[in-house]
Order: C-alpha cells, then structure tokens, then sequence
C-alpha cells in the first residue's frame, strides 16, 4: 500500500510571544521553533500504522524552503521511507490554493492508494488544502478522520462530526483524508532514528520538474493584508504578585461568591 | 438583483443555528450591497426546516431528494455547484463546521473561485471579498483580500454572527434536481451514537480543567487534589484527551462537552476558539497561564500570569489551611 503524507513545518506558537514584522502582514519569526504541524505528525502517524499492518511504503512531502528537511528528517527518523521537498522561490508558499496545486502535480507523477494530509495548519489554520488537493487530483476525500480501516481497495473512515458523533463513510482508492489529533499515540523519536535520518536523502523537485509555469503559481487566491493583535475588550482582571500572593487574593474571591 | 447564497445545515431534519448565524452574516453583507439573500435547502423531507427559515432570508431555493437525505460531500458538490452556476450569486456562506469544511474547498477549486475559512467579519468592497479571521491558535487576527472573481465563498465561525429575522416571509421556489453522480466513490455507512458517559462535566458547579501546559500525565494529579478540595470535577483540553491522559468525556470543547459551572479554573490552557466555544458561559473563569497574551484571557475574569507549578501548589495550600486540614 502507497502511503502519501503532506507535511507542513511550522512555528510552535503555543507558549511563543508573536510580534508582527515591519511589513505587517508576517510575524517575526526570530526567535520562534519550528516543527511538524501538529495535525500532520498524526497523519503520518496513521499512515505508518497502515503500513505496518498491510506493507507499503510512505512518502512524506513538504513544500518550502531548505528549512522544512528538519520536519522531513523527524518524519524519515520516525518511519517514513521517501522525503520528497518541493522547493521554488516562484512557489507562493502562503496561498493554500497554490500550495495543493504544487502538491498535485508532485503526486501525479507518484504512485499512491491513499494520501493524508493534516486537517488544518497551526499557523493559517485554513483547513482548505487537503480536500482541494483531493479536487485537483479528482479522487474521493473525507475530512476530521479520527479512525482508518482499510480492505479490498477501500477505506472505511470515521468523520468526527459535533457532538461527539462520528459518521462512518466508505472511500473507494486511491483517496485523501485529512487526519484528526487524537487519531492514534504519537510515537517517539529514537536517537538512534534521528541519527540515520540525518544520513538519508531528501529529494527535491522544482517548478521545472512539475510541468507548472511560473504563472501558475504566483498569483494567490487570497492574500493577508493586515496581521494584527485581536482588539478584544478584555473584561479580565490580573491578579498580580507572587504565587503565595495570587492564591490568598484567589481564595478571597472564591469566598465572597461562597465557593469554599 | 444579485444575492448571496447561505446553504443551509441540518441534523436529523432540523436546522442547526450556524445557519441562521451564517443568515445574520449574509444579511449584514447583502443590506450593504443591495442584494438579496437566499437560504439554499438541500436535503430530504424539509417542510419543517422550509418553515424555520421563511423568517431570515428573502428567498429559499430547494432541492429535495431521497438521495440527499444525508450529507454527502460527492452528491452535495454536484447540487451546490449546478445551483452556484445557474444563479451566480455573489456570495455562497456556509458554516465552518464538519459540513462546510468538508465541503466549501473542493467547490471553490471546482468553480475556480476563491474561498476564504472560518470567518469573523465578512465584507464585500465593489464586489470583491475581505475577510478578518485568526492565525497562530487565535493569537492574532488577519484581514485577508480574496482574488478578484466573478463570486466567492466564505465559511463562518460559529457562535460569531447574530441571526436577523426579517419582517416579510422569504418566497419559496423548488429546484429541479440537478445531475448527480451515478456513481458515487464515497458512501456515508452509518452514524454512532455518542459515547456515554460516567461522569458528566456539564452538570458540575465546579470545574477545574488542564491544558497543555500540565506538561506530564501525573501532574494531572494536581488538579485532581484541587478539583476535590473545591468538590468539583477536573475536565480538559483537547490534546490531553488525544494523549490518553483522560478520557474523552472531560473534554470542553466544540468537538467535546459545553459547561456553564459557577466556577472555571483555568491551568495552562491557551484558548483556542474550539476549547473557549465549550466554557465560555461559565459564571466566573479563573486562568492561569504563563502568557499574558494567551487568548483565555480575553474570556477569564480573572488571570494569574505565572506558572501553574507554583500557583496551583499554593491554592491549594491556602485551601487546606482555610478548611483546618494540614
Ligand atoms: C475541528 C477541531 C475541533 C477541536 N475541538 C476542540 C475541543 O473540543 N476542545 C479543545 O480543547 N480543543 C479543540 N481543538 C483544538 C484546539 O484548536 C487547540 O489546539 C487546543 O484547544 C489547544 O489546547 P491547549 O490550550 O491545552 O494547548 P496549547 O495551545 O498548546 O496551550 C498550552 C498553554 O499552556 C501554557 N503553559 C505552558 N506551560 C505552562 C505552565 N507551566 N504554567 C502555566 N501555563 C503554561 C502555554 O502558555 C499555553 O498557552 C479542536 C481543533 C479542531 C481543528
Ligand atoms: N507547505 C505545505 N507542504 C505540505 N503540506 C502542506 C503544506 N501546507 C499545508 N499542507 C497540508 O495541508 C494541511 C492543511 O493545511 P491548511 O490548509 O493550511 O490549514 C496540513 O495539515 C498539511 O497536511
């Protein structure tokens, strides 16, 4: 079975204080660690459980610059056989539209029975390049999936709808989910993984080698024009001080509304 | 007249409020440009979904089939997309749920029209579509300009915009059905029936619930003694349930439980807008996070910026104290 991941590398932001650039529409990315998105590291996940129950091999594919193979390299160091980058500086990285296109034209020229990608990306958090890759490759998708089973050149997915239900849909292959969080445990990355990834290769394709003129790619669907910090009335109050400090004020609180 | 164009949303025959929210954001936009707004009904059996809807929309165009009784992103593409080509809207809205992110990117490619995710401000300027929506976990917001384009689509965050009911009752039109797919390459095989649950965090006073930030599985112990010292119940974010940490009837979230308890307490949880829309109403929300610019802070009443490893030991010192244990 062909396995097929879309990787994204991107800025860890959940502890990170985000400044915008001078340009104002980029944040600053001095000082931010990058990493696999969130999303993708379960996609992968999945596709290296389904490789180890029916064979195959799985393929991770990232476009960006050079500093996306640190993201590969995790994915190879975790069980991944083939690390594809895409890389042009005509590419524009930044439109989803574009980014499933490259995506597109690199698979075409792959073999593959089922592609995962992420539900969406920590940063843009789009969520629309997996099912528009799916239409630019003309096969079946199902989005949110929390469950893959696959027989007989078909898959049976479970989608997670609200409300704590899950719906249970067939995908005739080759097809393309878009994986949950919590679609399996994450998996470890050994040292000794990381150590004979840093050895292997990662094969890099450009625009030339897609068959996509530069025009194809260059003009965005959508465009950021103003990056900004939410301008939310905040109702909050601080509690300042040290932790002894904020646990009496914490309690006063507690005891005026009679909650201890 | 040009209109824009809300496809509407059911679950077992009723129509979910992210529509009428998708109907209120369409109104917005369609009294500013002069246009009409319509409600797009596919489905099955719809004569009590018709009926809620005749309040909110100038129009509602529908499309009724026995093969369209539940959602199907193959056979839905294929109505949508007919309908979409025949009237030209200006504007397709649907909601950011797990219909319209299923849905709206594979429509957009196929009708070559640019597609804007998850919105909180929508706007049409000489015909052409902005949008504000956030980036980076909701830490910052971003005002994006779509493509010039002959009509666009946009999904709508939920609990956002406010329904508008209007004074006249929208005129309804059916549609003939458009030409499905005759074979279809994705079936839908059943649904589950949610999980049920042991204990049930929606009916708790008090909550303390843990985020990412607890850092290891046995620190969850922490909160556990804080949550009983308070008699309450702990809960959580969601990537501790996808860690295994707790099951997933403690997560708060739109993908998990809504609680409104008079006490939420908040450890190293960055508020996300899925976790927020599950807690948002609760009486008093007590946040600590080392972040000051965490998003829980624009919901919490009350914020300690440092670490829970040192806050919550010493609530829980004070609480000891306070009720004469040792
Ligand atoms: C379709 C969909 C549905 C979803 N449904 C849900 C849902 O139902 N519920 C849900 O919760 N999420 C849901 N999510 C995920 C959501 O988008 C966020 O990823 C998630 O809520 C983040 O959880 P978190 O705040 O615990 O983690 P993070 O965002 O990683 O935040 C951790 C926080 O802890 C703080 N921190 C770290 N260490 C400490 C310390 N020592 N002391 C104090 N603070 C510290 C950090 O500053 C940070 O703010 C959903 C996502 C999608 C796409
Ligand atoms: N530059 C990229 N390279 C490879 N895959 C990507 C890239 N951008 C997005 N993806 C995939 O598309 C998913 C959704 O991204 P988005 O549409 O940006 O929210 C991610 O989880 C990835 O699987």
């Amino acid at each position: 079975m062909d396995l097929i991941v879309c990787v994204k590398h991107v800025p860890d932001v959940s502890s990170a204080e985000l400044r915008v650039d001078s340009s104002g529409r980029e944040i600053d990315r001095a000082g931010l660690n990058y990493d696999i998105n969130e999303w993708d590291d379960y996609a992968l996940e999945a596709a290296l459980i389904l490789k180890e129950k029916h064979g195959g091999v799985v393929t991770v594919v990232s476009v960006g610059g050079e500093e996306v193979d640190r993201t590969l390299r995790r994915c190879l160091a975790k069980g991944a056989d083939n690390a594809v980058r895409i890389s042009d500086p005509k590419i524009n990285t930044k439109d989803p539209f574009i980014v499933a296109k490259v995506l597109s034209a690199a698979i075409k020229t792959m073999r593959y029975d089922l592609i995962l990608t992420g539900v969406q990306a920590g940063d843009d958090g789009y969520a629309i390049t997996g099912p528009t890759l799916a239409e630019y490759l003309k096969i079946p998708h199902a989005t949110l999936v929390k469950k893959i089973e696959v027989e007989d050149g078909r898959a049976v997915v479970w989608r997670e709808l609200e409300g704590g239900v899950e719906e249970i849909v067939e995908l005739d292959l080759p097809a393309l989910v878009t994986v949950q969080t919590g679609i399996a445990e994450l998996r470890y990355v050994s040292v000794l993984g990381i150590r004979m990834a840093m050895r292997r290769q990662i094969r890099t394709m450009q625009l030339s080698d897609l068959g996509l003129s530069p025009e194809e790619v260059a003009s965005p669907w959508l465009a950021i024009e103003e990056l900004y910090t939410p301008r939310v009335e905040r109702r909050v109050e601080f509690i300042e001080g040290s932790p002894d400090e904020a646990a009496s004020r914490i309690v006063e609180i507690l005891r005026a509304r009679g909650l201890i | 007249m040009g209109e824009i164009l809300v496809l509407a949303e059911l679950r077992q025959g009723e129509v979910r409020e992210i529509t009428f929210e998708a109907l209120g954001a369409g109104r917005n936009v369609a009294a500013k440009a002069g246009l009409k707004l319509s409600t797009l009904l596919v489905g099955y059996n719809l004569e009590r979904a018709e009926d809620g809807l005749a309040d909110y929309c100038d129009n509602i165009l529908i499309v009724e089939d026995e093969r369209l009784g539940q959602y199907n992103s193959e056979t839905y593409q294929a109505v949508v997309s007919q309908v979409f080509r025949e009237r030209r809207p200006a504007l397709l809205l649907m909601g950011h749920t797990s219909m319209g992110m299923d849905l709206a990117p594979r429509l957009a490619v196929e009708l070559g029209i640019p597609l804007v995710t998850d919105c909180l401000e929508i706007e049409l300027v000489d015909g052409r579509l902005y949008a504000v929506r956030q980036m980076y976990g909701g830490k910052l917001n971003c005002r994006v300009r779509a493509r010039e384009a002959e009509g666009y689509i946009a999904t709508v965050r939920q609990g956002i915009f406010k329904p508008v009911k209007i004074e006249s009752r929208g005129l309804v039109t059916r549609i003939g059905i458009p030409v499905l797919p005759r074979e279809l390459r994705r079936r839908v095989k059943g649904v589950t029936a949610p999980v049920k649950s042991e204990i049930s965090i929606e009916s708790a006073d008090i909550i303390v619930a843990v985020g990412r930030g607890i850092g290891e599985k046995s620190n969850i112990a922490l909160a556990e003694e804080l949550a009983n010292l308070l008699g309450g119940v702990i809960a959580c974010s969601r990537p501790i349930v996808d860690k295994g940490w707790l099951p997933s009837d403690r997560q708060v979230g739109s993908s998990g439980k809504t609680v409104k308890p008079k006490l939420y307490i908040s450890l190293g949880i960055s508020g996300a807008f899925q976790h927020v829309m599950g807690m948002m109403n609760s009486q008093l929300i007590i946040a600590v996070n080392k972040d000051r610019n965490a998003p829980i802070f624009n919901v919490a009443h009350y914020g300690v910026v440092d670490d829970l490893f040192k806050v919550a030991p010493a609530l829980i010192k004070k609480i000891r104290e306070l009720k004469g244990l040792r």
